[in-house]
């Protein structure tokens, strides 16, 4: 059986799978970029039960394994009486699992801010909330951005272990190809270059022109 | 099926998970061990000079980087044996482990080479070091202590990634709690140990990870807050 055969009567079904990757992607990216923010902040809060909550959330998610999370999610939070769909109990996992990731990104984004522009705002007199909200903030994406993308690729590659919770996605739909039809090189070949295009040229440079739009907002030319 | 944690049968099952938790250390240092040369061997083929090399060199870091492991786990798995080649999934799991994590550590070294100021390398040829002996006494002896944060970092990130070894059937610990679950239909207790093993084992190592990055910042005359 010739590669284009093989992709005449599986492409469809893989392309399906591709989409649903996507979704699971676009879901999760939404999910954890929420969490790092709302987690971010609390880090640098000056309240230490509110830094220490952040604090535990985050060593509890960067301590275990994203797949034990998954599991742990969708085979025994139903003990409690929570039983979440497939999808959601993936999606779910690796935005939290990821937001913990990203929420250090951006407490280092903050920190990193300069301290005039602190001052300044300090000097201006205007409330804590506003400072954060108005001069710190706007501030922090050309800085956050560039470990945030990278995060986001890794976020790419981790939304293939939905799989294993059952959620149709690439991988899935692979592994049901090889397990009817045994050409394992050409369909697992086909899914580990679809991860590839979709991350190398469509995810990496919708993310580089992220950074080249906050770059310009805040006035520093990039490149 | 009741949420009640049930000791005993979390002790009945300790000596099993604790058993399979040598089993996942083994992985994840031999996966290390692996991993710690193929990235010498990709830090060549990214400093000769050669350009096609070069280039070749970075397609496939590149390619290895943004593909995901379980993938390549299955494709090593399931591909080579069509080959002719069939190995043991232990030995699949520590190749692909090691090409996966390869890459990243190649990619520290390189970051770590380039942290040695230009200058030092400019006063070797000055003084008219062979190449050998600028590496041996001038370059690596400054370029391992920046390289050491993200090595260690890259040591618990194998760690955390060796359950993936459980879908091709390597018996780590996130295998045996799958077992063990399926067998009792109880998954409530071994997931719950596996999450907390892991706890116990990579929290420690990621704050010792980070004491020896301050230390280092601090030998090498960065202060850092």
């Amino acid at each position: 059986m010739s590669y284009f055969a093989f992709l005449a009567e599986h492409g469809s079904t893989l392309l399906l799978g591709t989409v649903t990757t996507i979704k699971v992607l676009i879901c999760s990216t939404t999910l954890y970029v929420i969490i790092s923010m709302i987690f971010g902040l609390m880090r640098i809060s000056k309240n230490k039960i509110i830094q220490g909550i952040a604090t535990v959330y985050i060593e509890f998610f960067r301590g275990t394994s994203l797949l034990v999370q998954l599991f742990w999610v969708y085979y025994v939070l139903p003990f409690f009486g929570i039983s979440l769909e497939a999808f959601v109990a993936g999606v779910v996992a690796i935005g939290m699992n990821f937001g913990a990731y990203g929420a250090e990104i951006v407490r280092g984004g903050i920190l990193a801010v300069p301290k005039g522009q602190w001052e300044g705002a300090f000097a201006l007199n205007f409330s804590p909330a506003k400072r954060m909200r108005k001069i710190i903030i706007p501030q922090i994406f050309p800085i956050i951005l560039p470990p945030a993308a990278n995060l986001t690729v890794e976020l790419l590659k981790a939304t293939a272990l939905v799989a294993l919770v059952t959620v149709v996605d690439l991988t899935f739909e692979a592994k049901q190809i090889n397990s009817i039809t045994w050409l394992s090189a050409q369909c697992f070949g086909t899914a580990l270059l679809i991860y590839y295009i979709i991350s190398r040229f469509f995810l990496v440079p919708f993310l580089r022109w992220l950074e080249v739009i906050a770059a310009r907002k805040v006035g520093k030319e990039k490149i | 099926m009741n949420a009640e944690w049930r000791w005993d049968f979390t002790f009945e099952i300790l000596p099993k998970m604790l058993i399979a938790t040598f089993n996942t250390i083994i992985a994840a240092g031999v996966g290390y061990a692996i991993a710690l040369v193929v990235g010498l061997f990709f830090l060549l083929g990214q400093r000769t000079p050669f350009k096609i090399i070069n280039i070749i060199n970075r397609e496939i870091v590149e390619f290895i980087r943004s593909t995901p492991l379980l993938i390549q786990l299955f494709f090593v798995y399931f591909v080579l044996p069509q080959f002719g080649i069939t190995l043991s999934a232990w030995l699949c799991g520590m190749i692909t482990i090691g090409l996966h994590f390869g890459t990243y550590l190649s990619e520290v070294y390189r970051g770590a080479l380039e942290g040695v100021p230009k200058t030092q390398w400019e006063a070797c040829r000055a003084l008219n070091f062979s190449t050998i002996y600028t590496y041996r006494k001038i370059v690596l002896p400054q370029a391992f202590p920046i390289a050491i944060p993200g090595m260690g970092n890259y040591l618990v990130g194998i760690f955390k990634d060796t359950p993936l070894l459980s879908t091709i059937g390597v018996a780590e610990l996130f295998h045996a709690a799958t077992a063990v679950g399926g067998y009792n239909y109880r998954y409530l207790e071994p997931y719950t140990m596996v999450g907390v093993i892991f706890l116990i084992l990579s929290v420690p190592a990621a704050m010792g990870i980070r004491k020896l990055e301050k230390r280092v910042n601090l030998v090498q005359g960065k202060i850092k807050k």
